[in-house]
Order: C-alpha cells, then sequence, then structure tokens
C-alpha cells in the first residue's frame, strides 16, 4: 500500500473556494437546496406574519403612563400597569416604607448566586459567603432591631419569597438528599428498602400532592397545641421534595466512581465515614455539578406552586394585582413581566450548567 | 477472607462482637428502622390523638356520600347526585384524557423542534432554539395563566371569536373545531386499522426470517403502508366512503356542531404541551448527536439509501440513548397536570381538593391521590420500561 501512495505523487491541491461573504453565507445556511429555500421562506413568512403586530402591540401602541385601567385600554400594551403595580408584584405585602429591605434581600441573593458561579470561590469562602448571606437575609425580612420593625412571615412576599423558597430549599434538601443516596446505595438491605421507597414515592407524585400534605396534614402530625408557620410548612415541603430529586442526581455520581477508588480506600483502613468524606463524595459531587444546577432551576420553577397554599411568591402576587378593580384585564402584560424575571433567572443558571458541562468534558473529548 | 486464612492453616481470631462487620451492620439496620418506625409512630399517635381532639370521621366511607357539587366537564356520565368515588372516577379519567393527548402532542412538537435544531438551515434552527430557550425557563404554573388568561379572559365572545384555521374557532367558551360526524363504518375502519398493524408485524417477522434464511429482501415498507392504510382504506369505501366533516357554526351564544375544547381544557394542554416539548426537542436533539458521525458514515459506504440509513442505523442507536430520559419527562407530563388546579379543570387532583374542602377528610383525599399517581406513574415507567428493553443494546 505504502509503495502505491509513494510512486504515485499527487501535486498538493487548493482547498475548494469556500463561499465567502453574506451571499455566500446566505447560500449555504439558509438557500443550499430547494427544500431549505421552501423551510427558509416559510419561517419568514411566519416572522413577517407574526413580528409586526407584536411590536406594534408592545411598543409602538403600547401605553406607558396612565392614572388608572380605563385611560390604559387601546390597541397596545398597557406598562403603564406594571409601573403602577411593580412594587407589589416584587415585594408584595411587605411594609411599603420599608421597601428597601426586600430589595437588598435579593440583590444580596443576586450576589450569592453570582459569587457560587465563580469557580475561584469554589471552598470555604463561598460557604462563609453564604452563610453570612442568608443570615442578613433573614435578619433584613424579619428586623424587629436596629430601628427596623418587625415583619411576621405572613406578610414575606414576592421575589424575595420565591429566592427564599428556592434556595434554602436546595441548600437543606441537598444534605438530605446525599444521605439518600448514600442509603440507596448501602449494603444494608433495611437502610437501601427504606430509603429507595422514600426517594420512589416523592419522586412519584407531583409536588402539589407534597403542597397539600404540609398545607392540611402537617398540622394533624404534629402534637397538640404546636403549631408552625405557613411559611415553614412550605418550606419542609421543598426540602423534602429536593432531597429526593437530589438523591438521584448524586446517585448518578456515586455509580460514576470506579470500584477501585472504594476498593483503594478499604486497603488504605480508611474508614466507611472517612472513605465516604474523603474519597467518594469529593469525586462524585464533583462529577454531578452541572445536573445540580438543572435540578436548582427545576426547583426555583417549581416554587410558582406555592400559589395553591396561598403563599404570595412572585406569581401570586402578580395574580393579586390582576384582582384590583383599577386596573382589570392586563393579563399578559403580568405575566411577561413576572415572565421575563423568572425568565432571566433561570436562563442565567442553565446557560452557567451548559458551559461548566463543556469544560468538565473537555478533557473527555479528542 | 476467613478461609483463606483457614487454608493457610492459621486460626482466624474471631472479633469481638462489637468489631464484627456482619453484627454491626445487622445493629445499624434495627437502630435506623426503629428510628423510621418510631418517628412514623410519633406522627401516627399525633394524628390519631388530633383526629380524636377535632372529631373527624376517619375511613374512606365518605366516597359513598352523594357529592353534591357540579363538574365542569366530564368523560363518562355525572351528576352532583353521584357519589364522591364516581367524582373522583371523573377527575381520573379527566386527567389521564389530558395526560395522554399531552404525551403525544408533546412527543410530536418535541420531535419536530429537535429536529429542527439539528437543521443545516440557519433560520430554522435559531427559531427552534428561541422557542425552547423561552418556554423551557419560564414556570409551567405562569404559562398555564398566562394560556388561560389569553382563551379564557382575553378571547372575544363566539360571534366575535377568532378563527386561526378555516373552521377552527377561537373565543371565551373554548376552541370550537371540526370533526367527521360519527359513523357505525368507523368502527369497522378502525378494526381494519388494527387488523392491519397486526399483519404488518406478523408479516415483518416472516420477512425478515426469510431474509437471514435465503438473502431475499421483501418489500416490507410497501406491504406495510398497504396493509395499515390501504386495508381501512378499502374498508372506508366498501361502506361507500361516508365522510361528512362537520364544522362549527355560531348558533345562539356558542358554537354548535363539529367538536370544541372547553378553555381550561385547551390550556392545560397547550401549556403542557408546549412546557414538555421543549424538554423532549433536547432529548431528541441529544440522542440523535450522540450517533457518531462514523456510523453514518459506515452506512454509506455499505450503499444504504438515506431513509434505509436513518431506520436501520441511526435511529435504533438514537433511540436507546432517548428512551429512558423520554419515560421521565412522560412521568413529569401526567404529574404536571395536576396543575390543572390553578386554572380550574376538574382533574384529579383539583376534585380532591374540593372534596377534602366539602368533608375535612383531608388524609384519605391526599393518600388517594398520591396511590393514583403512583400507580400512573409505575405503569408507565413499566410500559416504557419493555420497549426500552425491546430496543436496548443486547450484550453477551
Amino acid at each position: 500500500m505504502a509503495d502505491i501512495t509513494e510512486s504515485l505523487p499527487v501535486a498538493a491541491q487548493a482547498p475548494p473556494p469556500r463561499p465567502g461573504g453574506v451571499l455566500g453565507w446566505l447560500r449555504v445556511n439558509l438557500f443550499s437546496t430547494v427544500a431549505n429555500t421552501i423551510l427558509t421562506l416559510l419561517c419568514v413568512a411566519l416572522l413577517a406574519v407574526a413580528l409586526p403586530p407584536l411590536i406594534r402591540w408592545g411598543l409602538i401602541d403600547a401605553i406607558w403612563h396612565a392614572p388608572d385601567g380605563q385611560a390604559c385600554r387601546g390597541d397596545g400594551a398597557c406598562w403603564a400597569f406594571i409601573g403602577e403595580k411593580y412594587r407589589f408584584i416584587l415585594f408584595g405585602f411587605f411594609p411599603a416604607t420599608e421597601t428597601w429591605r426586600p430589595a437588598v434581600v435579593v440583590v444580596i441573593f443576586v450576589t450569592m448566586i453570582v459569587a457560587a458561579c465563580d469557580r475561584r470561590m469554589w471552598g470555604r469562602r463561598l460557604a462563609v459567603l453564604w452563610l453570612v448571606g442568608l443570615l442578613a437575609v433573614f435578619a433584613l425580612m424579619r428586623g424587629g432591631f436596629a430601628g427596623m420593625g418587625k415583619v411576621e412571615t405572613a406578610l414575606w412576599s414576592g421575589l424575595p419569597l420565591t429566592l427564599i423558597l428556592a434556595v434554602v430549599g436546595m441548600l437543606l434538601g441537598f444534605p438530605f438528599g446525599i444521605l439518600l443516596a448514600l442509603g440507596r446505595r448501602s449494603r444494608l438491605p433495611a437502610v437501601r428498602a427504606i430509603c429507595i421507597g422514600y426517594i420512589e414515592l416523592v419522586r412519584g407524585v407531583p409536588l402539589i400532592t407534597m403542597l397539600f400534605m404540609a398545607s392540611l396534614m402537617l398540622p394533624l402530625f404534629l402534637p397538640a397545641g404546636m403549631t408552625i408557620d405557613k411559611l415553614v410548612r412550605a418550606q419542609v415541603a421543598f426540602i423534602l421534595f429536593a432531597g429526593a430529586y437530589l438523591a438521584e442526581v448524586v446517585r448518578g455520581g456515586l455509580q460514576a466512581i470506579p470500584r477501585g477508588q472504594i476498593e483503594a480506600a478499604d486497603a488504605l483502613g480508611l474508614s466507611y465515614i472517612q472513605r465516604t468524606r474523603l474519597i467518594v463524595l469529593p469525586q462524585a459531587l464533583a462529577m454531578v455539578i452541572p445536573p445540580l444546577v438543572n435540578t436548582f432551576i427545576g426547583i426555583f420553577k417549581d416554587t410558582a406552586l406555592v400559589i395553591i397554599i396561598s403563599l404570595f411568591d412572585l406569581l401570586t402576587t402578580a395574580e393579586t394585582a390582576l384582582g384590583d378593580g383599577n386596573w382589570q384585564g392586563f393579563y399578559v402584560e403580568a405575566y411577561v413581566f413576572v415572565g421575563a424575571i423568572y425568565w432571566s433567572f433561570c436562563f442565567f443558571m442553565s446557560r452557567y450548567s451548559q458551559l461548566l458541562e463543556r469544560e468538565f468534558n473537555r478533557g473527555k473529548r479528542r | 477472607m476467613a478461609s483463606e486464612e483457614t487454608s493457610l492453616g492459621t486460626v482466624p481470631a474471631r472479633p469481638a462482637p462489637w468489631r464484627d462487620a456482619k453484627i454491626r451492620g445487622i445493629a445499624y439496620q434495627v437502630a435506623f428502622v426503629a428510628a423510621v418506625v418510631g418517628f412514623i409512630g410519633f406522627l401516627v399517635y399525633n394524628t390519631a390523638a388530633n383526629i380524636g381532639r377535632l372529631n373527624i370521621p376517619i375511613g374512606f366511607g365518605f366516597l359513598q356520600r352523594e357529592a353534591a357539587f357540579g363538574i365542569g366537564e366530564s368523560l363518562i356520565d355525572y351528576s352532583p347526585a353521584d357519589t364522591y368515588a364516581r367524582a373522583f372516577l371523573v377527575g381520573l379519567t379527566n386527567t389521564l384524557h389530558v395526560a395522554a393527548l399531552g404525551v403525544v402532542l408533546a412527543t410530536i412538537l418535541g420531535t419536530l423542534m429537535g429536529l429542527a435544531r439539528l437543521s443545516r438551515n440557519w433560520l430554522v434552527s435559531k427559531l427552534a432554539q428561541v422557542y425552547v430557550e423561552t418556554f423551557r425557563n419560564i414556570p409551567l404554573a405562569l404559562q398555564l395563566f398566562f394560556w388561560w388568561g389569553l382563551l379564557n379572559k382575553l378571547a372575544p365572545g363566539p360571534r366575535q371569536a377568532w378563527q386561526i384555521l378555516p373552521g377552527v374557532f377561537v373565543s371565551n367558551r373554548g376552541i370550537a373545531y371540526p370533526m367527521p360526524l360519527a359513523n357505525p363504518a368507523y368502527r369497522w375502519v378502525a378494526a381494519a386499522f388494527c387488523v392491519g398493524f397486526i399483519a404488518t408485524f406478523g408479516f415483518r417477522r416472516w420477512a425478515k426470517r426469510r431474509q437471514a434464511a435465503t438473502g431475499q429482501q421483501m418489500p416490507t415498507g410497501w406491504i406495510a403502508l398497504g396493509l395499515i392504510a390501504g386495508l381501512p382504506a378499502v374498508v372506508f369505501l366498501a361502506f361507500g366512503a361516508p365522510f361528512v366533516l362537520e364544522v362549527p357554526a355560531l348558533k345562539g351564544f356558542n358554537f354548535s356542531g363539529g367538536d370544541a375544547m372547553s378553555p381550561e381544557f385547551a390550556a392545560l394542554l397547550i401549556g403542557l404541551v408546549v412546557y414538555t416539548g421543549t424538554f423532549i426537542s433536547e432529548i431528541v436533539r441529544a440522542g440523535i448527536l450522540a450517533v457518531s458521525w462514523g456510523q453514518s458514515e459506515a452506512a454509506m459506504a455499505l450503499g444504504l439509501r438515506s431513509a434505509q440509513r436513518m431506520r436501520l442505523v441511526v435511529l435504533p442507536q438514537a433511540l436507546r440513548v432517548i428512551i429512558p430520559p423520554m419515560t421521565s419527562q412522560y412521568l413529569s407530563l401526567t404529574k404536571n397536570s395536576s396543575l390543572a388546579v390553578i386554572i380550574g379543570f376538574p382533574d384529579l387532583v383539583s376534585i380532591a381538593n374540593t372534596t377534602i374542602n366539602r368533608t375535612g377528610q383531608a388524609i384519605e383525599g391526599i393518600t388517594l391521590i398520591m396511590a393514583v399517581y403512583l400507580v400512573i406513574s409505575l405503569a408507565i415507567s413499566l410500559a416504557m420500561n419493555l420497549y426500552n428493553r425491546a430496543v436496548a443494546l443486547v450484550e453477551r
């Protein structure tokens, strides 16, 4: 074989000309074949039908300032509704004179999340930052010192409530999920059976039933005379729910650890706890960081369900704002506003998880 | 290990009981089970005490009592005079109805969008990406409110209904669409379809065995088309092709004729399909990307045509990657259908909620919902696992 190729030298040829410029790009990406051309034209037609009315509704014909709902009726969107209601939608029933407190809370949460995304921060520094951040959040929301009035949890509402439910649910659900995952992989049959039973039970039923349970059944579970705050009950439901889903994510990491690592740890004479803490978990958790971020996105979106137990999260405050008799019927405006907030958080985090995934896989790809 | 040591002639020293792994394992388990049982016992004790104090009757006896509340829509006969058990059954059929339709439509939408994202056409793939990124990152509850507000509150009355497609009218009474008039012949057409389907299955097995034995190929595709589409068509024509498409028409204050969905059902279905479709499209895309390009090249080198390449080489391998995550999407669609309660569609959870509010039997109501969802979840996982086993890689 080698002889043939060597005896027939072929002069090097220039690569075929690549179509350059805008026209070349258009031809390759939009009009390469007849079928592609038809598809492109169909898409352009679709955009031509859908976009102009949307732009007219949202921008050109929109009303930006109006004294009340009646003055705001036209062909376009009524963004004046958002201007009137944004404080209520974002912070709900929190006393209006103290609006700066929930606003700072949101800033703290965003800082915490952004800091957690910086890989140089991972480690003890981040843990300290988060602890301080969470304490500050609760101090600011609750108040009752340094001249800040005390605010009952029933008044905690809007975006801060959504963030608290999601972040605390994830943080406390995480250790619970790790324990469940370890239990599910345990060699002890009774432990394994109970953990599998719990995980499958929670994952098999809708979150709504967990919330119903928290709001309707939990009071019955407690000794007579003992009551728990409604927010805490919902939070417990989220922790229990998140735990089961996080357990499955962590299990994926545990299963990916080569058996040799565990055998090596045993050979070194490490106990089960040492082995798990020093060898297994650090590797397993590092592997599952991208799916962990995705689970967090899921839990963040799921907090919108607390509307059924009438906690005033971001979605519920928007619904409440829609009930104002002076400003009726601005559904699309309210949902676009709230949707944009949810979307920014989720989009940012999902992009981040994709980035991590690419970085983690860099070593594995050729 | 002990046996190795004995074979070497050294007598193993029995470890002290508290150092014996076996005994310690049993002790841990006993302690764990005792803790769990103790905790559950504590809850049950409190619950019993509370129920006794509050005088709530316990048990499922309430199911036989008259429900005395109306249900907006139902696939089976129901009136307020029926029992709570019947009401639950209505809720269950409504849940299954929307979930089954949702699974089928979300699969179609998701597959189309997944393929569109892989398209070499830049515009098509960007549009699909915009769809996925928009609807995946907004909570389903919010999307349901949006569709419901659009359909129930912002849509005009039937007289000014939006005609989005010829014969399809959207108004605040729901979506009215054309439907062929029922005819006894259709039952026979459906039967012919089933017969054709089963016959195709048998024929394919026979053709495969024949090809393995003799190397001769049969035109399986054409014969399958003939059996599955042709046979029902022949039956349809034999009955004189009784086809009358009934288009909804405005009559008084609402549409009559054709078929219609309530705004609640339509909002729930659209929300579930659009939301789940984004996840399915990502799964389909990842599945197809997971089949390496070398496989396609090898198929081309073997002289397979493009359709054969897709059917015989790429799809079977992609399906292996696609099916497990697809199962969990079907499961979550079914569970998410419980969000019906927030827009007032009478699904199982919504009816259980009403029942709990009317009877105070929270424990029984929630137990019932959980049991039903667990059974549905298990049934879907079982069916999908069977299918998965059929397409999974058979290893030595």
